[in-house]
């Protein structure tokens, strides 16, 4: 096969747009992806096989047939899970990758958020660090991501943001009912609501229309493709440049090294199970911070034995996603109003300045609940089955409105991904084991959030409430899974630099949420996307400069 | 035929939601009582089922799980993407039998309505993990999507008031076709 300049892993919020600055820059590039290119004629309404609700499998990869993982969780021991199974912690596998079918919520993290050890120092036993860059370096980044992927929403009702250089480029989406009952409520309160970003379309831009608003979204691909991610954004741009191939259904197996310790390659299984060889000047990893790190752990030689960049066994640690909680709020009037998405009111008041704790989160409403997602939601002392079960369900599902919302996890570095010694994947690979779990005092921070969450309901007239805030025993990755190749300037205690520049092997980039030191108290695909320009930026620059090429 | 099939006389309220399925209701009764109508269950273990089902979700003046053609979708379900959970329901259902026997003399289906609520009560203390297994499969029959088989006419949807057909400005989504994969 023809050489390249580079190979990038991953189609998903990243990958896309690295690809995307790659190419438009002159380079030539080969997109790998494992998994396949859906259309809108892919957007089946399924509520029991989707992207969110996944009883019948997932609808966007990966399948359930051979990509096990193993999850280590002390309460039952090491379990292989299929990818459609809770513990398997999925994100997506396809084209857009979790952009294709996510909720969209398209938020920017917090000034604080880069600087958290800093500001609160590190709890005992956990791994909490600054970042190597600030807010106002990815700020620029922030605008750039917004404008291209196209974010809709309003910051402006909240206070608490860092500074931007230009409000987002659409309006909200008109208020549903919801926000309408939650937002009074919330200023009675003393709190600032406002209107959730979202990487979804409330007028035409960028030559497709405006959300139609039905019940089907997160989980779901939007047929209307009124919801941005990179399969309807920066990958087309990349394909047109002409200097950006996709190869869907192609897993790479590792990153090739030569006898420099410099990268040559990635060896990859295509679609027909042949395994191939794509040589080029340099390999930008973005298959998500799982994964990410199973390839770098994968891609041993005599040079690595470790894996990349992992001579300081940093790979694959500080595993962190979201810990969500909140409450689900019962009414005696109607809250549903069948507008989707639904998810439309936020308050930000929390993420940080909460006494004697470190950090916070933001809170918001939930999407819209399918029948089959309010099965388990029911008012305290219902009954699992039987009538009442089913009167309750006809009693509440258009009386319910549920707040909830992710606490920002305080890393560990015992919660990480390593090879399993046993189990393999249909290619034979060794696959991801998870364990560990993030520090205990995320938990706590959850508990404030979701009693928090419950007195919103309650000042908006909830006549009980039912509390969601656990405490899990393994880590809670899943859909925003990141810090598994941590950004630093020490590349004792990380794996990239700010540039996302592999440590040890300069021509080796990760660039996805693998990076992020710590997660935000927000959704984290829009600052995954502004590292990725950022970092794509940097990688052009670079490459006009001394290049890479060996 | 409906309380012949099972030897269970309905209420009235369990016969007007019947009679208010009309057809649908019908040919759940028939299924049960012809050979071959099922992917993976027989009809001993299907009218043990529907029996546990129609606990977990019985009839008011809308159709209990069985009705609504829950034993379809999961045995549909048992023969694909539930192929896992076979043994599960082949023990499950021959030992909910086996302790309805002893407590009543009878198969699970043969008891009366008061009788079969007491043994699911039983199943779900001492079977849990089995009783599990069927609650969240018949929830998921009745309230997920027509296309797997359950939720026949979109029933559940009706009762929660939800508006039809359920992709706004779109109707090309024919819910009730099964699924192409």
């Amino acid at each position: 096969m023809k050489r390249v300049n580079a190979v990038v892993v991953g189609a998903g919020a990243a990958g896309g747009i690295v690809a995307k600055e790659l190419s438009t820059a002159g380079l030539s590039v080969v997109l790998l992806e494992r998994g396949k290119w859906y259309t809108a004629n892919d957007c089946r309404k399924d509520d029991l096989r989707n992207q969110r609700t996944t009883l019948l499998g997932n609808a966007f990869g990966p399948e359930d047939e051979g990509n096990p993982r193993v999850v280590f969780d002390p309460k039952s021991g090491p379990r292989t899970f299929l990818p459609s199974e809770g513990g398997y912690q999925n994100n997506a596998a396809c084209v857009g990758g979790g952009t294709l079918s996510y909720g969209a919520m398209a938020w920017r993290f917090m000034p604080q958020d880069f600087r958290m050890r800093s500001i609160y120092g590190a709890p005992q036993g956990s791994s909490l660090e600054d970042w190597p860059i600030t807010y106002d370096d990815l700020e620029p980044f922030y605008d750039k991501a917004e404008y291209e992927i196209g974010i809709s929403g309003d910051y402006s009702g909240s206070p608490f943001f860092g500074p931007r250089k230009r409000p987002l480029p659409m309006p909200p989406l008109a208020p549903n009912r919801e926000f309408q009952i939650l937002e009074p409520a919330a200023k009675r309160l003393g709190l600032n609501p406002f209107h959730i970003p979202m990487a979804r379309n409330s007028v035409p831009y960028n030559g497709r229309g405006p959300c139609m608003r039905c019940r089907w979204c997160v989980g779901f691909a939007c047929e209307a493709d009124a919801k941005n991610g990179s399969q309807n954004t920066v990958i087309p741009t990349a394909l047109a440049t002409g200097n950006c191939e996709l190869r869907t259904e192609c897993m790479a197996k590792e990153i090739l090294t030569d006898d420099r310790g410099r990268a040559r390659g990635v060896a990859y299984y295509d679609a027909d199970g042949h395994l191939q060889q794509q040589d080029s000047d340099i390999v930008i990893v973005s298959a998500c911070a799982i994964e990410s790190a199973r390839l770098m752990l994968n891609s041993k030689s005599r040079l690595f034995p470790n894996g990349l960049g992992n001579q300081h066994d940093q790979v694959g640690r500080h595993l962190q996603g979201h810990h969500y909680t909140g409450a689900v709020g019962f009414f005696d009037f109607d809250t549903y109003d069948d507008v989707g998405p639904g998810a439309s009111i936020a308050v930000a008041d929390y993420n940080h300045g909460n006494p004697g704790l470190c950090g916070g989160g933001m809170l918001a409403n939930e999407f819209i609940r399918l029948p089959i997602q309010m099965i388990e939601r029911m008012p305290v002392n219902t009954p699992r089955w039987g009538l009442k079960h089913k009167q309750a369900m006809r009693n509440f599902y258009k009386r319910n409105i549920a707040v909830m919302g992710p606490t920002q996890p305080i890393p560990s570095a015992d919660a990480r991904v390593t090879l399993d010694p046993d189990v393999r994947d249909k290619w034979g690979m060794p696959v991801a084991r998870i364990s560990g779990n993030v520090h205990p005092h995320t938990f706590e921070i959850g508990v404030l959030q979701a009693q928090r969450s419950e007195a919103w309901l309650k000042e908006a007239g909830a006549v009980s409430t039912l509390l969601n805030a656990g405490k899990p025993t393994i880590v809670s990755s899943g859909q925003h899974q990141a810090g598994t190749c941590r950004m630093g300037n020490d590349p004792q205690g990380s794996v990239v630099n700010k540039a996302c520049q592999v440590h040890d092997v300069d021509n080796i980039f990760v660039i996805d949420g693998s990076v992020h030191v710590t997660n935000g108290g927000f959704n984290p695909a829009l600052t995954i996307m502004a590292i990725a320009y950022m970092a794509s930026e940097e990688l052009v620059r670079n490459w006009k400069g001394t290049g890479f090429k060996s | 035929m409906q309380s012949s099939r099972d030897g269970v006389p309905l209420t009235r309220r369990q016969f007007v939601a019947a009679g208010a399925m009309g057809g649908a209701a019908l040919a759940v009764g028939c299924a049960g009582t012809k050979q071959g109508n099922w992917d993976f269950l027989n009809d001993p273990q299907a009218r043990t089922l529907a029996a546990i089902c129609d606990q977990i979700i019985p009839a008011d003046d809308f159709p209990s799980a069985s009705q609504a053609g829950v034993l379809t979708y999961i045995d549909r379900q048992l023969a694909r993407h539930y192929r896992r959970h076979r043994n599960a329901y082949r023990d499950g259902l021959e030992q909910a039998d086996a302790m309805s026997r002893k407590r009543f003399g009878q198969d699970l289906a043969a008891l009366t309505v008061p009788q079969q609520l007491e043994m699911v009560s039983s199943i779900e203390k001492e079977n849990s993990g089995f009783f599990n297994l069927v609650r969240s499969h018949t929830l998921e029959g009745y309230y997920g999507a027509p296309r797997h088989g359950g939720n026949r006419d979109a029933v559940s949807w009706k009762m929660l008031g939800m508006a039809e057909p359920p992709v706004r400005g779109r109707a090309q989504y024919d819910q009730r076709k099964s699924p192409a994969s």
